[in-house]
């Protein structure tokens, strides 16, 4: 983080010279937003916790709810149906090869969990789910990743003490760095002293029909 | 008496002269043995009248061209609701793609939302929140530009192995229209950010009005770059696909921080980490650990004639191999062809010099042998980066990365002119 501060400033002074300061005329357009619709729509919520409402709900309210509103897809334990997104398993996977990506073994942040579940789920039916339901239903999914024991409230309060496996598994892109030799003269001739076909689409037959 | 275009009737002189039967003038415009009757009969398009003004009151292409058109990968995705589609790149010539036929992506379906419904709102660490419609949005200063828009997971099913047959599906998830739009800081600046202080640890958080939101945290240096607020693509209004009536573009971006149907701007000092930048949009590494805030689109190229669903027809002699290039990080300065899978390298012909964040079309003009080939391409951006072979980005990034795949493609052009989708040592 602190790097990446270090060059978003850098990046800000250089825009501010460029095109003067932020404090140009106004055309008038719009109108103030009213409290009532900010509050409608500014749902997110922040990996501090920041924008949660006061609420709770626990495990087994969350299985039932489960049960009901995204077991079609997401399976009765999380496990996923068919292409849908699985929810829960895949711990120590992410360095195999096909690693199992849900939201225990690689979501970094609980508050990515709540509010996507609070903003977007149901499919088909976003934003019908009660402030109690969310937290029972993200409680459940904790439960089905043995984040957290069978017990378990999850509450605006609660929130905090959720330690998401994942949380340290991510750096800020790298490439410029990491991949700085791709800056560089490309080779014209004798680059290679023989070229092989190692593999071909038409051997593993997945393309769909076009004709 | 008339015969109009579209029952393609032919003529009663066609007929007694047996010059109509489908596909005879194709055969004789080869040998020319006893002249063409394409150029030797009188056609009914000659003779006849075509169709009317008002024939179609929005123009669609011509039925011969309807192959050229989307195409899912229904494997991909659990359903269409929540997928993406391709763009015929094969077919297509230029650098403006036609919108009808340009890549979908959503994530909870494209939404039918009138201009009247229309609202943005902007709010967080602002002087005054404030509510637009869509008129207010035309009554800013606007601008026009030219920018490519590719998924952040164009080529990734290519990852781990050459997969699917056709340059639509290895790098169709790629458009590039004209906008025009109002930008971004223009509507910031309206709102006031004197309330966010020092800018430079500022982002927005951008979200649409669809069910999945796809909300977005970027960062303030970019917002107030190049972001533009759009509502117009090539010229028209956008199609609902791309986010009608409203949509944000992002220059050199991941394609999914251009959320459609954009409603709200917040202004704020931390990244909310969305489901769209955490468990999607990350780039997991062979060690497990994941690049987050990869949203720069790497320099990156395509041969689209010859490729697997556009075969060479004509036999040896001239050709025309052509392809797409283009960088989020600025200009195309150069594209190389090889012939041989990466032993020799030719440079190719920039139809106009390249524009930031733009599509590049090139050309190589050159006389088939009638051998087969192993076609790539390579292409260059004015930062000096060379876009790199899979092996190169296997090597940094293993095999699990899923999005921003930038390799070099190879073709398998065989003897017969038909081409394969392979890896090359």
């Amino acid at each position: 983080m602190s790097k990446y501060r270090k060059l978003l400033a850098g990046m800000a002074i250089a825009v501010t010279l460029a095109t003067g300061p932020v404090a140009a005329d106004k055309f008038g357009l719009g109108r103030p937003a009213l409290p009532e619709e900010v509050a409608a729509w500014d749902l997110d919520v922040r990996p501090d916790g920041t924008g949660l409402p006061e609420g709770s709900g626990d495990v087994w309210t969350g299985d039932e709810l489960f049960g009901e509103y995204c077991a079609v897809c997401h399976g009765d334990f999380a496990e996923g149906i068919d292409n849908w997104p699985k929810l829960a398993g895949g711990m120590g996977t992410l360095d195999h090869e096909d690693p199992l990506k849900t939201v225990g073994s690689y979501w970094p942040y609980l508050s990515t969990t709540w509010d996507y579940v609070n903003r977007s789920m149901p499919f088909g039916n976003a934003q019908s789910l009660t402030t109690d339901e969310v937290y029972a239903i993200v409680a459940y999914i904790l439960y089905s990743n043995n984040l957290v024991d069978e017990d378990f409230v999850l509450s605006n309060e609660t929130f905090p003490d959720v330690e998401m496996p994942n949380a340290d598994g991510f750096i800020i892109d790298d490439r410029k760095t990491a991949e700085a030799h791709f800056v560089t003269e490309p080779c014209m001739a004798n680059c290679k002293e023989s070229v092989e076909i190692t593999m071909r689409a038409r051997v593993l037959d997945v393309t769909p029909e076009t004709q | 008496m008339t015969f109009g275009f579209k029952n393609r009737k032919p003529s009663r002189r066609q007929f007694l002269s047996g010059a109509a039967a489908v596909g005879a003038g194709a055969v004789a415009a080869g040998t020319a043995r006893a002249g063409d009757p394409l150029i030797t009969e009188v056609q009914y398009w000659a003779q006849g009248f075509g169709e009317g003004v008002d024939a179609t009151p929005y123009g669609l292409p011509i039925e011969y061209e309807s192959d050229v058109i989307r195409r899912n990968v229904e494997w991909l995705t659990a359903d269409t609701i929540s997928s993406i589609n391709f763009t015929p790149i094969h077919a297509l010539d230029g650098t403006i793609t036609p919108q009808g036929c340009a890549f979908e992506r959503h994530h909870s379906g494209a939404i039918d939302l009138r201009k009247e419904d229309y609202r943005l709102m902007i709010n967080g660490l602002v002087d005054t929140p404030l509510v637009f419609t869509y008129a207010d949005l035309e009554r800013f200063p606007r601008e026009n530009h030219v920018y490519f828009c590719e998924c952040a997971a164009n080529t990734g099913m290519e990852w781990a192995g050459a997969q699917l047959n056709g340059a639509q599906f290895t790098h169709g998830m790629i458009h590039n229209m004209e906008y025009t739009g109002v930008p971004l800081r223009t509507i910031l600046e309206e709102a006031g950010l004197n309330a966010a202080g020092d800018l430079s640890d500022k982002w927005v958080y951008v979200e649409g009005a669809d069910a999945s939101s796809n909300g977005r945290s970027i960062p303030m240096e970019k917002a107030l770059d190049d972001v533009l607020v759009a509502f117009k693509a090539n010229g028209e209004a956008l199609r609902m696909e791309h986010g009608y009536p409203v949509r944000l573009v992002v220059p050199g971006w991941e394609g999914n921080m251009w959320v459609k149907w954009l409603r709200r701007v917040e202004v704020s000092d931390a990244p909310v980490e969305s489901r769209e930048e955490t468990s999607k949009y990350t780039d997991t590494l062979a060690n497990g650990i994941s690049r987050k805030w990869t949203w720069e689109m790497d320099a990156k190229s395509v041969v689209t004639s010859p490729s697997p669903q556009s075969p060479i027809t004509h036999g040896k002699g001239p050709l025309v191999i052509s392809g797409l290039a283009w960088s989020g990080r600025g200009a195309i300065t150069r594209v190389d062809v090889s012939k041989d899978g990466g032993k020799t390298w030719e440079t190719a012909r920039l139809a106009k010099p390249g524009e930031r964040m733009a599509l590049t079309r090139f050309y190589l003009d050159t006389d088939w042998d009638g051998e087969e080939m192993l076609l790539q391409s390579r292409a260059m951006d004015e930062t000096g980066y060379v876009q790199p072979t899979k092996a190169q980005l296997r090597e940094v990034r293993g095999l699990n990365s899923i999005y921003h795949n930038n390799c070099i493609q190879t073709w398998w052009v065989k003897a017969s002119g038909e081409a394969e989708n392979v890896e090359v040592s």
